[in-house]
């Protein structure tokens, strides 16, 4: 397509070229209406005109006969004007007026003519058109009076050749407003496509350029661009996550699949192939249990579980997981302590829930601290939940190592385990649930200084917000 | 027990029916939706596992049609999709229980039996007896050898459980799901520290244990004494 094509198809001008067509034909209407009524009113005033003067003149025959009558002809003609006048027998000569002979048959004829004449003194001038009437008097004379047409038919002449003119430089600004119009809006939807295109590359940083104006394109491009970061922050997820099982579930089934090896090169007793077989099972749920974490969180990132909201109080999902894992803090040598005050809210209570326990689990995983650093005390986790300004806030605080500050967001994310020995069971993905159910719900997971410990908080709004 | 396994992979059939075979069930395979309705509804079936993603015909809407005629036998949907809504769905379309694949076969077997075994329940009596161990549903009361036990209120419903099924092996998800009424994995083994509490309330000092662990499995009630 060519520029030129490309312009020309463009909405604007196409809006253009309709709004100047349509004003085009308005400005024509009125200009033929007005040229049209020009003419007709010139044509009365001569009509009345005439008519007044064959009046006078008939008046005049009537006072003082024919010699009269010519007297008076013969003295109009010499004033200079647009008049024509014209006295004949009865047999058709010429007696008095400014005229040479009509046409043949016009002194016959009744009504008004127009015909062409030719001034008696001038001999060489050109015919002229005249609107004229003949009168025929007493006695058979005929009398001709009537009115140059050359300065009506000058007047409309002007009038419709100023409005051809004007409608013409119409049409051409229009055009040439047109083009610039739309070029303008062309050169900015095609800065816009150009930087879609890149994007459609591969480039998915790329973001559309903004003006200043705010106007509807302005706010097309931000909304398109809030959309870009939505979907690079989502495919940038997407990214992590496939990275993160590539490597979080290979070394596992490499493990498995080192182990079944083993055992068929060395076991040789049944007790030995058994064991081997155990383990690989245990170690296929691990990986299994692994999967599912994955598909769970991909699928609270996705919004994908947003059905299932229901109105709760907090403060029981806070009771029912702190009772059940009372016991596992009890044998981890921890006391924990619930304080639970009411937290109406809407939500995901089966993720909210899980959420919970992930942190309390967290914590007795890794907090049971030093027994020197304790003095004897009994550590203690602290389970609460309580409203805060706007929301709801769940918290798990315990009093062990904690996390250094450096290292609390990238704990956050998937698969981080601090702990580089990996000792301790778990996925290193309960803090990614946790954090993914509290955005779901529009809130936040932010884990802060407990001083000593660490504490980890879930503020959640009392609703979701409707996006 | 006869069991009817619908499910397109062949392979995964057979190896059920297998595997039912070995524990002394009877076990048969339909492959599509269509010839399982039919089957289900002329076998005289105790339970049937039923695959979510079928030919012919899905597993939900098989579910629906056997109900519609008024077919009450236990159903337990297998499937690959394991979240919480997908299995609301499928217990709201008549499934007695759910279990997403892959699983271990203790853990279907367990349900399985749960099942078979609800039809002639004794969820209508108020008081359960193992051995000497006595619970009362009413009055919530548990008493071993005339000695009375005082239980939490979980504790009380988790052994509730157990005892509702006496004689038969109840997984740890199974606990999960039907005492705390949590369906995700809530990873440390925080329903064998439960266990152990509940055991050495139940068991500790006497001689003949009625709380077994079961290698692989999960726990049963059992009075070995018999």
């Amino acid at each position: 397509m060519t520029a030129l094509g490309k312009l020309f198809r463009t909405t604007a001008f196409r809006l253009t070229l309709a709004y100047l067509f349509v004003f085009a034909l308005c400005a024509a209407l009125l200009l033929v209406y007005v040229a049209f009524n020009m003419r007709r009113l010139i044509t009365e005033q001569i009509t009345s005109t005439v008519d007044a003067e064959i009046g006078g003149l008939a008046e005049q025959y009537n006072q003082g006969g024919i010699r009269r009558l010519v007297f008076v002809i013969e003295q109009r003609s010499r004033r200079p004007g647009s008049s024509i006048y014209l006295v004949t027998s009865p047999t058709g000569d010429s007696i008095a007026g400014n005229i040479g002979s009509p046409a043949p048959g016009i002194l016959d004829r009744p009504g008004w003519i127009e015909t062409p004449y030719r001034r008696s003194e001038e001999k060489e001038a050109a015919e002229n058109i005249a609107l004229a009437r003949v009168f025929i008097l007493p006695g058979g004379f005929r009398l001709l009076v009537g009115r140059d047409l050359e300065e009506r038919d000058r007047v409309y002449s002007i009038v419709t050749s100023a409005g051809r003119w004007s409608i013409a430089v119409v049409v051409v600004l229009g055009i040439a407003g047109g083009v610039f119009v739309s070029r303008r809006v062309l050169t900015r939807i095609d800065a816009m496509t150009q930087t879609a295109q890149t994007i459609m590359a591969g480039n998915l940083s790329g973001r559309l350029p903004v003006g200043k104006s705010g106007d509807e394109l302005d706010r097309l491009a931000l909304n398109l661009n809030d959309m870009l970061e939505r979907i690079e922050a989502l495919m940038q997820g997407l990214k992590e996550v496939s990275d993160n099982v590539a490597h979080d579930l290979k070394t596992p089934l490499t493990r498995l699949h080192n182990r079944c090896e083993e055992a068929l090169r060395t076991a040789k007793t049944e007790t030995e192939f058994r064991s081997a077989l155990e383990e690989t099972i245990a170690e296929s749920d691990e990986i299994i249990r692994t999967f599912n974490a994955l598909l769970l969180i991909a699928r609270t990132e996705s919004g994908g579980v947003r059905d299932n909201m229901t109105e709760f109080d907090a403060a029981d999902v806070v009771r029912d997981v702190a009772e059940l894992y009372e016991p596992v803090a009890e044998e981890a040598g921890l006391a924990l302590k619930v304080e639970a005050a009411p937290s109406p809210m809407k939500g995901n209570r089966e993720l909210v829930s899980q959420a919970l326990a992930n942190l309390l689990d967290n914590a007795i995983k890794y907090a049971a601290p030093s027994e020197e650093a304790m003095n004897g005390a009994i550590p203690e986790i602290a389970i609460a939940s309580g409203e805060r300004d706007h929301g709801i806030r769940l918290s798990v605080s315990d009093n062990g190592p904690g996390i250094p500050e450096t290292d609390r967001e990238r704990v956050i994310g998937r698969f981080v385990r601090l702990e580089q020995s990996r000792t301790k069971p778990g996925s290193g993905l309960g803090l990614s649930l946790a954090s993914a159910v509290a955005r779901l719900h529009g809130g936040k997971l932010t884990l802060e200084e407990n001083a000593p410990g660490l504490r980890a908080t879930l503020d959640l709004p009392r609703s979701i917000p409707a996006t | 027990m006869r069991v009817l396994i619908i499910e397109d992979d062949r392979a995964a059939a057979d190896y059920l029916i297998k595997a039912f075979g070995e524990v002394g069930h009877v076990a048969e395979a339909a492959a599509d939706g269509e010839d399982g309705l039919s089957r289900a509804l002329t076998g005289g079936f105790d339970v049937l596992i039923v695959d979510r993603m079928l030919p012919k015909r899905d597993g939900l809407s098989l579910i629906g049609a056997l109900r519609a005629k008024s077919n009450n036998t236990p159903v337990l949907i297998l499937s690959a999709l394991g979240q919480v809504d997908d299995r609301v769905k499928g217990l709201r379309a008549g499934g007695d229980d759910y279990l997403a694949k892959p699983y271990a076969f203790s853990e279907l077997l367990a349900r399985v039996e749960v099942l078979a075994r609800r039809r002639h329940g004794r969820s209508e009596e108020t008081v359960y007896r193992v051995g000497d161990l006595e619970l009362d549903r009413l009055s919530h009361r548990v008493a071993r050898g005339g000695t009375e036990i005082s239980l939490q209120p979980r504790e009380f419903r988790l052994l509730e459980y157990l005892m509702k099924h006496a004689g038969q092996v109840v997984t740890r998800t199974m606990l999960l799901e039907n005492v705390w009424d949590y369906h995700f994995d809530p990873q440390t083994n925080v329903i064998d520290v439960h266990m152990s509490r509940l055991r050495s309330k139940i068991d500790k000092g006497f001689p003949q244990p009625l709380l077994h662990t079961v290698r692989g499995a999960g726990y049963v009630v059992r009075d070995s004494a018999r």
